[in-house]
C-alpha cells in the first residue's frame, strides 16, 4: 500500500459542436441583446502599443474544403513581449492590450479574422528568446479535444531559424505549415487538419 | 480555509494531458470527426510562458442576467419555457484546488431540443423567450450557479436515427492557456447517454460518468427549480519549487 496521490482526471473534452457560436460569439450568430459584444472581437484599441497587423486566414478539412463552423481564439504577448497574465513574471504588460482574441469562421467563406499588433519575443525554458509567435487554439464539430498549434511570422526568418520549438520539428518540411505568408500587415495562416500540408499541432 | 500558495503567482507548467482519457481525434462513429481528425503525430511541448499564462476574466464583464438563461432572452415579465433547474458546481484543478476566477459560458438547446440558430433544421419550435447562452465567473471557492430550462434531446444527422441525450455544451478558462477545455454536461439517469456517438468518442466509462450531473436534492428550491450538480476539473499545475528556470524568466 502508498499513500494516494489524491489527484482528479480533468473533466474528458467533448466537442463543441455545429452550434459553439451560440455559445461562444452570440452576437456573430444572431443572438442580440444577451450581451453587449462578443467577447474577444475587439483586441485593439487606440491606446494600445505597437504594430497593428491582421491575421486572417481558413480551416480546411481532409478534402481542402473550409471549415464554416469553427471556432478559433488566440494568445500572445504584448510588443514588448509580455503576457497580460498573474502569472506573468517578468514585468508589466500593456495594461491596454489583453493578448487574447477569438473569432468565428466566416459561414460562407470560412474565413476567420484577428485585428491585433504584432507580439514581441518571449523566453524559452532555458531562457533562449523565442521567434515572436501567437498561440492558437481551434475548435469545431468534428473536434473532440480543441487543437493547439503556433503561428509564426514569415518575415522573421532569422528569429525563426533560431525558435527552439521550431527546431524541435523532425520533419523540417512541415516547418512552413506553422509560418504566415506576410503580406504588408496582412498574415495569412491557412490551418489544414490533414493532409500532405497537415498543420503541427502541439500537446502542450 | 484560506489556500495561501493560492496567493502566490502560478508560474508551474501544467501535467501533461492524460490523452488516453481525452477522446481520441478520429472516432469514426462520429462521422464529421473522420476529416477533421489531424493524423499525425502532435508535437509535445512542455509549457513555456506562452502556454502556462492566460488572459484573465473580472467580474466587470457581467451583466446580471447573464447566468439566467430563463429570462437573459426573455421578453420582460416572460420567461423561457421548460423545467426550471440550477446548475452549480465548483470547477477544481487535479489537485483539487479551487479554480477562482474561472470564466465559464454555456449553451444549449430549449427545451424542445431546438437550437437558436439559422443552420438548425430540426421541426421542433423555437421559444421566443430562449436565447440558449450564458456565462459567469467563478468565486474565490471555484463556485458557479446559473439558472436555466433543462434542454431537450434532439435528432441530427450522423446515423440514420442519432439521437443526443439532453445536454449543456461548457467553455471554461482556467489561468493558463494550456487548460482551455471544451466539454458537455449531461443529467442523471438518462438513458440515452449511452446511445450517443459523441459520447462514445469517449473511451472511458468513468470518463463519461464524470460528465454526469447529479439531480442535488438538497439544493433543489421548493416550488422553483430542481439542482443539478455539475464539477469541472482543469489541468494540474506543478508545484514550482523545483522547476529549473533560467534568469530572465
Amino acid at each position: 500500500m502508498v499513500q494516494p496521490l489524491g489527484y482528479l482526471k480533468e473533466s474528458a473534452s467533448q466537442t463543441a459542436g455545429p452550434y459553439v457560436h451560440i455559445g461562444l460569439t452570440p452576437n456573430f450568430s444572431g443572438i442580440d441583446g444577451v450581451y453587449e459584444s462578443d467577447l474577444g472581437a475587439i483586441m485593439v484599441t487606440d491606446k494600445t502599443l505597437g504594430r497593428r497587423i491582421t491575421i486572417t486566414g481558413r480551416v480546411l478539412d481532409g478534402t481542402g474544403t473550409p471549415l464554416k463552423d469553427a471556432l478559433l481564439e488566440i494568445w500572445q504577448a504584448d510588443a514588448a513581449g509580455l503576457y497580460n497574465s498573474p502569472s506573468e513574471l517578468r514585468g508589466s504588460a500593456d495594461p491596454n492590450f489583453s493578448g487574447w482574441g477569438r473569432s468565428a469562421t466566416d459561414g460562407v467563406t470560412g474565413e476567420y479574422r484577428f485585428e491585433t499588433i504584432k507580439p514581441g519575443r518571449v523566453p524559452f525554458k532555458d531562457g533562449r528568446l523565442m521567434a515572436p509567435h501567437i498561440s492558437v487554439w481551434i475548435v469545431a464539430r468534428g473536434i473532440n479535444l480543441g487543437l493547439n498549434t503556433r503561428l509564426y511570422f514569415g518575415d522573421e526568418e532569422a528569429a525563426n531559424a533560431e525558435d527552439p520549438v521550431l527546431a524541435r520539428i523532425e520533419h523540417r518540411v512541415r516547418v512552413p505549415t506553422l509560418v504566415a505568408m506576410a503580406d504588408g500587415d496582412t498574415y495569412r495562416f491557412d490551418i489544414h487538419l490533414q493532409g500532405d500540408k497537415e498543420t503541427v499541432f502541439f500537446d502542450i | 480555509m484560506t489556500d495561501l500558495s493560492n496567493r502566490k503567482p502560478e508560474t508551474g507548467a501544467f501535467f501533461s494531458r492524460d490523452r488516453l482519457w481525452h477522446p481520441p481525434g478520429l472516432t469514426p462513429g462520429y462521422k464529421t470527426s473522420v476529416l477533421r481528425s489531424p493524423q499525425k503525430a502532435l508535437l509535445s511541448l512542455d509549457g513555456t510562458v506562452s502556454e502556462i499564462t492566460g488572459p484573465v476574466f473580472g467580474h466587470s464583464i457581467l451583466g446580471e442576467l447573464d447566468n439566467d438563461l430563463i429570462h437573459n432572452f426573455a421578453k420582460s415579465g416572460e420567461s423561457a419555457i421548460g423545467e426550471r433547474i440550477i446548475v452549480h458546481g465548483r470547477v477544481l484543478d487535479e489537485r483539487a484546488r479551487p479554480v477562482a476566477g474561472a470564466l465559464l459560458e454555456f449553451w444549449q438547446a430549449n427545451a424542445g431540443g431546438r437550437y437558436r440558430h439559422k443552420k438548425e433544421s430540426y421541426l421542433a419550435p423555437l421559444d421566443p423567450n430562449f436565447g440558449g447562452c450564458g456565462r459567469t465567473i467563478t468565486d474565490a471557492d471555484g463556485y458557479y450557479a446559473f439558472r436555466t430550462i433543462k434542454p431537450g434531446p434532439y435528432p441530427w444527422p450522423n446515423g440514420v436515427n442519432d439521437w443526443r441525450p439532453a445536454h449543456i455544451h461548457f467553455s471554461v478558462f482556467g489561468h493558463g492557456f494550456a487548460q482551455r477545455l471544451i466539454t458537455q454536461m449531461y443529467f442523471e439517469g438518462d438513458p440515452m447517454i449511452w446511445k450517443c456517438p459523441i459520447v462514445q468518442t469517449i473511451p472511458d466509462k468513468a470518463a463519461i460518468e464524470q460528465l454526469v450531473a447529479a439531480l442535488d436534492w438538497g439544493n433543489t428550491i421548493p416550488m422553483d427549480a430542481r439542482a443539478y450538480k455539475f464539477d469541472i476539473v482543469l489541468r494540474g499545475r506543478r508545484s514550482t519549487l523545483f522547476e529549473n528556470r533560467m534568469e530572465g524568466n
